[in-house]
């Protein structure tokens, strides 16, 4: 069995505007407050299989607010 | 629009409403990338244009040496005669108001606040059937025939019946509308007369409108603005109308240039077309794909204070203009930047601005353009460009097609 890296996403709340690009690319992982800025679902740790999606959200906003690392 | 005198080198007297730039920007930029990321020029007093993503990037984010006290670089008045005895400012030369595009730190941010609940992604999802409805109800003007102009039969009134819905406005005023904004943006970037008459006209308006949610109020967002407060006060009618003039001409524009680009490419890409018609899911990834290569909005700051980027000085009270577009075009955070690739994974594209002043609108926007092409393209598949010759280009701070024509095979 291949080796589970497990992944955790962090939004930074001083950096993220709102572009919502992350929870189109992602809604499992991450959620908009009531002024449409992001927050990790949960704990933030990503479920197996949703890797690439963390990966693509954190590649495709445009604040640079999004890091994945392992947990 | 004033006769202006030709562009001798883009690196140091570039005119952004020169023909050439208007019609075919993106070669320029390019060269401009690769040999002097910071072009400058003297026209409209010193303009400076950063061409870099990661230079658009740094000034976007600073306050404090980059005002948006202007957000458009205009031709200034020439110097008033001194014998007129009061010195008039001239309309809107410095002072417009229209918060919170306008503000600075700390003003911005209170401003944005207020505003942003009504454009969470949530509140936007409510408008989509409504908007679709719309989509539908202007393609039946003309789907029976085999052409139409799409910037003018379609695209331009998605936006104003849509905002207009949103602002409680009449659907038929959407002409006096697109007037306005054509006076402000367009011709009102030379002629000072066309940007105070639209002004003043635009005022009169919205007071009305005030006065009359006043007594009825509403579900719209004037009646909102109106029982809305800022640091536990009422909003001055003079930052409700600011507010509201800045959200009619930052909804409609930029909105329909962006529909409008895309179908100006799908009627040229037949490959594009077919994907989309046959992997509808592809849509989303098409449509910031889209934003990226034809981002249709370049804001503009004013030097605050004397400052480098990029290695490059920039003098107090000049402006900058801030080019979103150019940054999306920057190679070296997009590979094949000058290439439209509908199934772009990585997209980091800065359309929408960076930093404090991300568009409140995106959301609304994106859904816009989301519906409008699924709807374009589930009643007319297959269409292409009636003559290439004939499309034109808006000049100034909103680019995109003002005349469209195609046929539908
Ligand atoms: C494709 C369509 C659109 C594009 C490309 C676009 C682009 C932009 C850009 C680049 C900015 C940043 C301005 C700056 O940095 O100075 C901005 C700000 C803004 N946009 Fe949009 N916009 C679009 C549609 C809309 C719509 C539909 C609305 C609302 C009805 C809207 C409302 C605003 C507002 C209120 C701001 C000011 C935000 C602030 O200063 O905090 N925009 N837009
Ligand atoms: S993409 Fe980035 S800026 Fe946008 S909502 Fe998500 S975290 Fe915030």
């Amino acid at each position: 069995m291949p080796e589970h890296k497990v992944l955790q996403v962090i939004v930074d709340p001083e950096r993220c505007q709102g572009h919502n690009r992350c929870k189109a690319i992602a809604p499992s992982l991450f959620e908009l407050d009531e002024l449409g800025h992001a927050r990790v679902v949960g704990d933030g740790m990503v479920p197996p299989g949703l890797e690439d999606k963390a990966r693509l959200a954190e590649a495709n906003c445009p604040e640079f607010a999004i890091k994945v690392a392992q947990a | 629009m004033t006769d202006r005198p030709p562009v001798s080198d883009w690196a140091k007297d570039f005119d952004h409403l020169d023909p050439r730039w208007v019609t075919e920007p993106y070669q320029i930029w390019d060269e401009l990338r690769r040999q002097c990321p910071v072009a400058h020029t003297e026209r409209y007093n010193g303009v400076y244009f950063p061409s870099r993503y990661a230079d658009i990037r740094a000034i976007a984010y600073d306050t404090e040496h980059f005002s948006s006290r202007r957000v458009v670089v205009r031709e200034m008045p020439p110097r008033v005669p001194t014998d007129s005895a009061k010195p008039k400012s001239p309309p809107g030369a410095s002072t417009l108001a229209s918060p919170p595009i306008t503000s600075d730190p700390p003003y911005h941010r209170p401003a944005r606040m207020l505003l942003l609940p009504a454009f969470t992604p949530d509140a936007i999802g409510r408008l989509e059937a409504k908007t679709r409805a719309i989509c539908g109800d202007l393609i039946d003007r003309f789907a029976s025939n085999d052409r139409c102009d799409a910037a003018t039969d379609y695209a331009q009134h998605v936006p104003v019946a849509v905002i207009a819905h949103m602002l409680g406005l009449p659907e038929g005023d959407g002409e006096k509308f697109r007037r306005w904004i054509h006076l402000l943006l367009h011709e009102g970037i030379a002629e000072n007369a066309s940007f105070a008459q639209a002004l003043a006209e635009m005022d009169d308006y919205f007071r009305v409108q005030i006065v009359s949610r006043r007594s009825v109020p509403g579900e719209d967002l004037i009646t909102f603005l109106l029982g809305a407060q800022m640091e536990d006060q009422p909003l001055s009618d003079e930052h409700i109308i600011g507010t509201l003039r800045l959200l009619l001409i930052a909804g409609i524009d930029t909105t329909w240039s962006a529909i409008g680009s895309c179908l100006w490419h799908l009627a040229q890409h037949r490959d594009d077309r077919r994907r989309l018609v046959t992997e509808p899911a592809l849509m989303p990834l098409a449509v910031e794909e889209f934003l990226r290569a034809y981002a249709p909005v370049t804001m503009a700051r004013q030097v605050a204070k004397e400052t480098t980027v990029g290695g490059c000085p920039f003098k107090e009270r000049e402006m900058v203009l801030l080019s979103f577009p150019a940054a999306n075009r920057d190679p070296e955070v997009f590979p094949q930047a000058d290439r439209v690739l509908i199934d772009r994974a990585e997209n980091r594209h800065a359309a929408f601005g960076l930093g404090i002043h991300r568009c409140i609108g995106s959301n609304l926007a994106r859904m816009e353009i989301t519906v409008a092409l699924e709807e374009w393209l589930t009643r007319i598949p297959d269409f292409d460009l009636a003559d290439p010759a004939s499309v034109t280009w808006s000049h100034g701070p909103v680019r995109g097609p003002r005349k469209l024509p195609v046929v539908f095979r």
